[in-house]
Parts: structure tokens; sequence; C-alpha cells
């Protein structure tokens, strides 16, 4: 055994497909001095990638787990370990058939090949299919499977024949030493490794490692079930380890491949199993591996009659037995998505974990590009370590979301589905008001959002003639005509809006002026009392967030943001703040409540309750200030997401019930109602053609794309000006543009109603794609019930930005004419803002 | 023909054994249960002779609830029913688990008529005693082959190889008879996904059982030398013996 080294520019922990890939791309980036270690023996040291399945489909609904896995494809095929199968997607019911054709729609917004099959194609293609069981299935042809363990070995072996990078197998890594909140050291069962960054590429024994230094990478270890049947017969002169396409029996959450003469049948069936990063048996005492635990049959055998029932003659066959099977260890997190990145915890500590094998190279590649230039080419900030807010880091929260989220694994899950565990983690100080009004809640990072409220179900009624009724189950899922209700009665009287999810920053000192400058896009050098909306940008000119800032006092600055990206938001200030101290961050989220009041009469309700001039002169749009209203002090800030005049009212938490109170009873004359989530972030914001962060707005795309550019770019320098001023300089490959659904003449019943991600295409049918070869779909959904249509978001082409173009939207398999309503950034109602500056 | 297999769940160890807070058992918290490789040839075996002849095989195990996992594997590979006799799961000895089994087959065999065959493995996986088969060949009063490694059964006869010092040994008995095998005797099949769905349906009846004191009680367990530093030659041949007089001495096994 070799002993480990006494120095390393980085460690990187765990040489499985993602260390051994990070390695590599490191190697490439230019970085020397690597030490790669594992406790393990070289090339499988008895991690996850040990003994998965290897296979990947190109497409997921998320974008970045797509975009992962297309890199990823990229390099295994240039390491010669891929081979492509083709891979089959089954239907056994209708309402499969419709993910099927879901899938088909977003496939084609994102350039994944994919078509549909009848059973008699199916059969074609896998014979052994019991056809009589299905209706159809989506065949992928560009589905493959590839030798991991052998990816990982050709890419470390490179990294160490050009001198970048030590290998040290069977090595235990006992500490990590953390010495004023930066990774000093490693310390190994065979010295100490003095190093200022260690990356964690564990896999299910990431949080472990991650607790040596103090910080959390919250995933937890799951079972994943896997048999392998063999010897079968038909495969008996096939060539090669796979002939057949792959089937993914996703009714029954199950898959068969071939591998050589056997099956491999997995499922995600069964009982969710977790096991404790802690528990996870040594190597030495392992009976395989230490990611493959004992199998149970208990829990798999109820999916055999399934898997059965779809392969009867070929997984019949009595002379093939169940030659191996395991409780297969993979990695499961909150909400599905990997962890990467710089921990927000301890200095110098990275994660890259939570990989399948389907998207690990593309993962390394993002770490290693992150690691060297600060910032990977593809957008992973929903993958970002940062991401979670203190209570999802819990061991409890963990669980609770990876058990309700592995049977969804090959599961139909509405891009609107809530959570059924580990609800009420976070509540507003308002909660049993709303609570009392029978709100309907929605999560966001653990927030109680009201999303409707059931007290608004008269309203319905009132407005009936203006409300749409969505003819079809999955447009209506998940959503409720009180919706539209609430927003048009904020539109005639007023509506008041629970936001106590907003993230509250403070950030004072005396340097926090020029530092907030060097972050944001737009000037916040401006009078105390004002509020400015403001992006933020990389030094790319990505997109990285967009929020306000009110400036307090000379050097006190509040920033609010989204809680769904609060977290990436608080570390983007952190990273950017000088180091100095002259800059401090506080984060007073649970200090303050955030009550919104907007619509034509909002000024009449708080004028009830407020003795000071509130009039348009004396308290201008965009301006905030305190003031009294009845024993309490509330920061009012004059702004509007939902294009309404009002105030978004900060109250001390203590006191917002008592504001809320103050709010409701006054507003009664004024026809005041509570509004939900479901106008405030959709309704009204579509049609005030507002972005929204992660779905409108990514790194992906710029400033002038999503039309946020600025008449004049601020003289002082910040974040992505150098980019963003050669942005300017061209025209946009694409812009984002406002689109309604033209439905007039159509049969009301037939009428779909898209919630995102569908495809926008030629009239003809024929993809969209900008100059940067990306394709236009859905980026926002919502409906329009003040101008009376459907409303969509999408980036399209010069050819298509314009006012009136013609295309249609595919939706389930069907297309649906719609019209550009507004190009580029602007309001499809009240266009001039007449009513926010009233 | 009919036929009769005893085998006994026992921890799936990895390389390396851990054994519990007080030393007194395995630590099976992340094990899996199996039987030993010899029960796996002798379950193997009676679905040959009973596919081949007719008739009916029967698996039997002593040991707690859960041991049905493992009678649930035999009739996954083709044995016909299981007999389960339960305990709650304290440890049975050789001579206590032989006097159940015996118990157990007289009245199976009241039932449904003498087992030609009784196979054991030749040595329980984990305690090693080497004695189940022969009590209960003993206590029925029928002819007993251990160590079998090749088996052929004739009418109301059974021939039976096993290694000698220098050769094969055969032996030509009578049935009724029992058998111990050792791995090597055939080379067991994996269950098919029909046989493991079959196993579901198939009849397994559960016997409560009281055994009662045993001669062999396990007071403890020690791991050996993870280095393998624990066996130490005392020479080799006749020169060897006044050392190994020597160690006896010193161990205090010598009696004066």
């Amino acid at each position: 055994m070799s002993g480990a080294p006494a120095d390393a520019s980085t460690v990187i922990i765990g040489a499985g497909i993602v260390g051994n890939g990070l390695a590599w791309h490191l190697a490439q980036l230019g970085e020397t001095g690597i030490v790669l270690v594992d406790k393990g023996p070289l090339p499988n040291p008895g991690g996850s990638t040990g003994h998965a399945s290897n296979f990947l489909f190109p497409f997921e609904h998320s974008r970045m787990m797509l975009s992962l896995t297309a890199d990823s494809v990229v390099q295994y095929k240039a390491l010669g370990v891929f081979t492509e199968s083709g891979g089959i997607e089954v239907a056994r019911t209708e309402t499969r058939m419709q993910e099927l054709r879901r899938k088909v729609s977003t496939a084609r917004a994102w350039g994944v090949d994919c078509h549909l099959l009848s059973p008699e194609d199916i059969k074609k293609l896998v014979p052994y299919v019991n056809d009589e069981l299905i209706v159809g299935g989506l065949s992928f042809p560009t589905t493959g499977v590839v030798d991991s363990l052998r990816a990982g070995t050709i890419m470390r072996e490179r990294a160490q024949a050009i001198g970048a990078l030590e290998v040290v197998g069977n090595v235990e890594v006992q500490g990590i030493d953390v010495v004023d909140g930066r990774v000093r050291a490693v310390r190994t069962d065979t010295g100490t490794i003095r190093t200022e960054r260690v990356v964690v590429c564990c896999g299910v024994w990431s949080p472990r490692i991650a607790r040596m230094a103090g910080a959390h990478i919250p995933l937890t270890p799951a079972v994943h079930q896997m048999v392998s049947v063999g010897p079968i017969g038909l495969f008996a002169g096939t060539e090669g380890e796979i002939s057949y396409p792959i089937i993914r029996d996703v009714d029954t959450f199950m898959y068969e491949r071939q591998h050589g003469a056997d099956m491999e049948v997995g499922s995600y069936a069964h009982r969710p199993i977790l096991v404790e990063p802690d528990d996870i048996p040594s190597i030495a005492e392992s009976a395989l591996s230490p990611t493959e635990m004992p199998f149970t049959s208990e829990d798999f055998d109820p999916q055999l009659a399934d898997a059965l029932d779809l392969m009867p003659e070929l997984l019949g066959d009595e002379a093939a037995g169940v030659r191996y099977a395991i409780n297969g260890l993979i990695s499961l997190t909150p909400d599905g998505h990997p962890i990467l990145g710089p921990s927000p915890e301890v200095g110098g500590l990275w994660s890259a974990a939570a990989s399948w094998i389907k998207e690990a190279p593309g993962i390394a590649r993002a770490v290693a590009e992150w690691m060297v230039a600060g910032r990977p080419e593809l957008d992973v900030h929903e993958a970002d370590l940062a991401r979670f807010h203190p209570h999802q880091r819990t061991r409890a929260h963990v669980a609770s979301r990876a058990r309700e989220a592995f049977n969804k694994t090959y599961g139909i899950v509405h891009p609107s589905e809530q959570w059924v565990e580990g609800r009420g983690a976070r509540r507003s100080p308002v909660h049993a008001r709303t609570e009392a009004l029978g709100a309907v809640y929605f999560e966001t990072a653990g927030w109680e959002r009201p999303q409707w409220y059931a007290s608004n179900e008269a309203l319905v009624d009132r407005y009936a003639e203006r409300i749409v009724t969505r003819p079809a189950e999955w447009d209506a899922r998940w959503y409720s005509p009180i919706v539209e209700a609430e927003h048009l009665a904020m539109r005639d009287g007023a509506g008041l809006v629970d936001l106590g999810a907003f993230c509250v920053f403070d950030v004072s000192g005396p340097g926090a002026l020029a530092a907030l400058e060097r972050i944001a896009v737009a000037r916040l050098d401006v009078p105390v009392g004002r509020v400015v909306y403001t992006p933020f940008l990389d030094e790319a000119g990505g997109m990285r967030a967009d929020l306000t800032v009110m400036r307090l006092g000379t050097s006190s600055f509040r920033v609010v943001t989204g809680a769904g990206v609060g977290m990436l938001d608080r570390q983007w200030l952190l990273d950017h703040l000088d180091r100095d101290g002259s800059a401090q961050l506080a984060d007073v989220t649970s200090g303050w409540a955030t009550i919104g009041l907007w619509g034509p009469r909002a000024r009449d309700v708080l004028s009830a309750v407020c003795a000071e001039d509130l009039s348009h002169a004396g308290f201008p749009y965009g301006t905030c200030r305190v003031i009294e209203v009845g024993d309490s002090e509330v920061l009012a800030s004059r702004i509007s997401y939902v294009g309404e005049l009002g105030w978004e009212l900060y109250v001390p938490a203590e006191a917002a019930t008592a504001l809320w109170d103050r709010l409701a009873g006054a507003g009664a004359p004024h026809g005041l109602v509570p509004v939900g989530i479901g106008v405030y972030g959709t309704t009204a914001r579509i049609e005030k053609g507002y972005r929204s962060f992660g779905h409108d707005l990514t790194p992906e795309y710029t400033l002038c794309e999503a039309g946020l550019e600025r008449r004049a770019v601020k003289h002082t320098d910040f974040v992505g000006r150098t980019a963003h001023l050669a942005e300017r300089s061209r025209p946009p490959a694409a812009r984002l543009c406002t689109l309604a659904l033209d439905y007039t003449g159509t049969d009301p019943g037939s009428r779909r109603y898209p919630l995102g991600q569908e495809a926008i295409l030629t009239e003809d049918g024929e993809p969209l794609v900008d100059a940067k070869g990306r394709r236009s779909y859905v980026t926002s959904a919502g409906a329009g019930p003040s101008v009376g249509s459907h409303l969509l978001l999408a980036y399209l082409p010069p050819s298509a930005s314009v006012t009136g173009t013609r295309l249609v939207v595919e939706c389930m398999g069907e297309r649906y004419p719609v019209r550009v309503v507004v190009e580029g950034n602007g309001a499809v109602f009240d266009p001039t803002n007449q009513r926010m500056r009233s | 023909m009919r036929v009769l297999v005893g085998i006994k769940r026992v921890p799936a160890v990895g390389g390396r054994i851990v054994l519990s807070a007080d030393g007194t058992a395995i630590d099976t918290r992340f094990l899996g249960s199996t039987t030993g490789p010899h029960e796996e040839c002798a379950v193997e075996e009676a679905v040959r002779l009973v596919a081949a002849r007719g008739g009916e095989s029967v698996v039997v195990t002593l040991g707690p609830p859960e041991s049905e996992e493992q009678l649930r594997y035999a009739l996954s590979i083709g044995i016909d029913r299981a007999v389960l006799l339960e305990t709650a799961g304290q440890e049975v000895g050789p001579r206590a688990t032989a006097a159940e089994l015996v118990g157990a087959i007289r009245d199976l065999e009241g039932n449904g008529g003498p087992f030609d065959l009784v196979m054991f493995g030749n040595e329980a996986p984990d305690s090693g005693d080497f004695q189940v088969g022969v009590r209960v060949a003993e206590a029925l009063a029928r002819p007993c082959v251990t160590g079998v490694k090749a088996l052929e059964v004739g009418d109301g006869e059974v021939v039976a190889r096993r290694d000698g010092g220098r050769g094969m040994e055969i032996y030509r008995v009578a049935t009724p008879a029992v058998v111990t095998v050792r791995e090597g005797l055939n080379l067991p099949r994996y269950p098919s996904l029909p046989g493991r769905l079959g196993a579901k349906r198939k009849p397994l009846e559960r016997r409560t059982v009281e055994p009662g004191a045993d001669g062999l009680r396990s007071v403890g367990l020690r791991l050996p030398d993870p280095d393998g530093r624990g066996a130490v030659s005392l020479g080799s041949g006749a020169e060897a013996a006044p050392a190994v007089v020597e160690l006896l001495d010193e161990l205090g096994l010598l009696a004066r």
C-alpha cells in the first residue's frame, strides 16, 4: 500500500464514476497536484458505480438533468464505452399514454429524438413483450448502455498519464481538518494530506464524509432492488452486451434490460427502504460490496408477477434462474436533484454527489469548470448545494422526501404536484388567519403558502362568464377556478396576499453600497427610500438572480427575493461581499412578515388604517418608507408584481396578525379579498409579462434576450458588465415574448391549457431554433382572466418574435394555435402601467 | 419416492464477521440469511430425485419464524412443501434439534408414509456440529452415510459415495435411509421466476416447538486473529510430537 502524499492542490474523495471524471476534467483544465483517494480497491471500490445497471435514457422532465445526460452521452461515446440499444417506455394504461404524449411535446421542445409506438410496433422491436398487455409506447432510439467502471478507469488513468493526478487506493479518510472555517487537510489512515480544497464524491457515504468537516450534504442512501435472470435462451445467439431495446415498464415502476445472457429486472415499486449512512457495512464486512446489500425477496416478489406478465416466455423460462439479486444502494435527495458545488458551511469543501450514471460525466465536467472558472457552462443552479434552507438539510426532511419520492421515480408527476409528507415546516405569522379562510396550501422551501382560498368560492359565480373551465383533468389538477376569481376580484377591488415566504436580507455597513453596486445590474446609488428591481449577472452575462433592493439608509439596504431561490441569492451575495467585513449580510427572513395589498382600491384600504399621505405624489411608485398603521410601524414599499396600485408591507412577525386583521377589517367595504399565490405568482404576473427566475430567467439566456436590459448601462463596474456590453452590441438571438392561445371558434370541450415546457412550433409544425441552437418552448404558462386568454411566455427567434405572428403549441400530442401578443418585455394587460402609477 | 431435506437458517456473512456487543452472537443487522452450500446440494438432489422418479419432496427446518425465507427458497427450487418447526429464536443445540426433527418426521410419516430418504447437509453451516443427521438416523434406527458426494437411488436401496482417505468409499444401504451430503454432490440451480412465484403458493406448515435443554451450549464467540497469525506451525511428522505434548501440557489438557 502506498501512503497518502503530504500535499495536494485538491483532494478528491471517492473513485466512482464522478470522482474519476472530476479528476480528468480538472486535469484537462490545467489543474495539477490532484490526489484521488478511496477506501476501496480499484477499479471497483465498492460504491454505487459498481452495481449500476448503466443505462441512459436521453429524456427527463428536468431540463438540467436532460442537459447533464446529453453531455454525459457525448463523453461516454468519446471514451468508447457507449453502446446504443434504443429504449422504449411501454404504457399499460391510457393515462400513461397521455404522459408519454406529454414527454413527446417536451422532448420536441428540447431536441430529443423520440416517437410513439403502437403495441404492434413494439412487438416487432422487442418480440418477447406481451403486446396484449400494453396500449402503446414511446421509443427513445438514442438510449444506450455504458461501461461506467471502464469509463472511470480510462479518465483516471489519463489524468495520471499527464502527471496531474496521484491515486491512492485502500486509504480510509478519518477526518477533515477545518481551521477558521476553511479546509486545511485530509487525515487518512496512512497520513495527513495538506490541502485547501476537498471534493466529496462519495455517493451514499457523502453525508458522513461532509460531517467530518462539520458540513451537510443532504442525501440519503436508499435501496433500489435489482435481479439478474439467466441464462435466457433467446439471448444465446446475440452478440455483445445488448441486442434489444431496454424496456421501461413504467406503469409497474420496473425496467428490463438485457445484459449479455441475462435480463436485469429493476424495480422502483417496492417500499422505500432508506439506510443511515453510518449503517452501511464496511468493505470487509460485506458479502458482495457495501452498496450491494442483502436482497430482501419479500419486497421484490410482489413485482415479479408484473415482470412475468410483460415477458411471459422470456422470464418464464424454467431454465433461467435468478443468478444475482441485490438491494443496491443509490443516493436520494429531497428534491431529486444532485448536490453540487461549494459548501456554504465550510470554505474549500465541495460536493459532487447524488449522481446517477446517466449524468455523472456531465456533473464531473460541470463541477470541474465551476472549480476552475467559477462557473459551469451548463446551468446547474437547481443542483447547487447552497440551495438548501436549513430545515431541508435535516435528516428528518431528507428521509421524508426521499421516502415519498422513491415510488415517483417512474411516476406521472404533475408539474404542480405537492408533497404529502414533511409539510408544515415553516408557517407564516398569519397562518392561523389564512387557515381560517380555507387556504389551500402549496409548499415552497418549507413555507406553507396559500395558493387560493376556499372562502372565495362565491366569487367563482360572480365572475362565472370570465372564468375558464378546463375540460381536461390534467389541466385542472392542482388548480382551481377560484384562482381566476381572486384575480378578477383583485383587479376590481383589492387583494390581500400573504407573502411570508419572502427571503429578506439586510446588507449594511460602510461598504454596503459599493459591494451591492458591484453585484447588481441596476444602479443602487439612489436616494434613501427608493426601491430598485435588479438582476444579478455572472461574469459571462448569464442571469443569476432577479430581486428587489430597498435603500433604507445611506449604508443599509434590504434585499428581498423569493423563497425558492433565496438561499442561492444569499450565497451569491455572500460570495461577492468584500472579505474585509465592511458590508455585512443578515438574514432577517424570520423576523419579518410581508403582506401584499394591491388593487385599484388598495389606497382606500390602507388610508382607512393609516393617517399618512398615501397619495401618488405623497408616496410615489418605486419608493418605500416606514408608516404607522395602528400601533405598528410598517415598512411600506410601493411596488407590484401583479400590475396594480399597492404596497408590500413589512411588519415585525409578532405584529403581523394585528396588521392583517386591521387591513381585512378596513378592506371589507372596498371589496378586499384574500388572494393566493396562484394569482400573485402566475395569473397576474403573466398578464404583466413579469419574468420568473428559474422558469423564464436562467443563466442559459441573457438579460437582453429576457428583455430586461436598461436603456443605459451604469458606468460603475458590476459582475457581468463586460459580457453584457458585448451582448448589447448584437441583436438578441431570441426574445422572451408573450403568446396567447387562440381558441376562437373551437369547441370548448376540446381545449387544452398548457402548463409549461411544451414545444412552440411554426404553423407547419417545424421547431423554432435560434442562432444559438436553442429551441422555443413554454417557459411559463397561466390563465389571463383579465385579457380573456391563456397566456404563455417563450423565447422566440427573431423571425417569430413579432407581434401577431401565428404559431402553434404542442400539448399532449395535439397542436393548438397561438399568437404572439407582446414581442419582448411588455404587458398584455395595462401595457402602459397606468394602474400601478395611479 | 418420498424425500425429506433438513436445512438451517444462518447469517450470510461477508469477509469479516462482526460480533454482537456482548460477544455471544454474530451481528446480523446488515446481513442477509442463507443456508449452507451442503444444504443447497441436498435440496437440489431431492428435487432431481423426485423429478426423475416421482413422489414428493419436503423441506423442514427448526428455527425462528423468519426461517420461512429459506423454506420458500427451497420451494422455489422445486421442493413440494415445507414444514417450519418454529422456535422463539433461541439457540437450539444439535441433540434437541435432532429430537424435534425425529418427532416431526414420525408425525409426517404417520400421515404420508415413510421417507425413503432423509437428507441433511454434512454439518451445520454455522456451528459445524456434524451431529443432527447421525442423531436422527440413530433415533429412527435407519442406516446413515455421512459426507456423501454422489448418490444413486435404486429400488429399495441407495448407493452413496464419499471420499475416503485414499479413495472413494461406496455404501449400498437399504431405504429408508439417512444421508448427509457435501458440496459438490451436484450443481444447485438458481430459482426461476416462475419458481419464485410458485413458491409463494406452495404449502408451508408451521408447528410451534419448544425444544428441551441440550447438552451443548455456546457461551461466547471469539474472532480469529484477523492477520491469520493465530496459526503457528509446531513442525511436521513425528518430530512435531514433543512440541504438541508441550503445548497440550501448557494448556492444562493433560492429566497428571
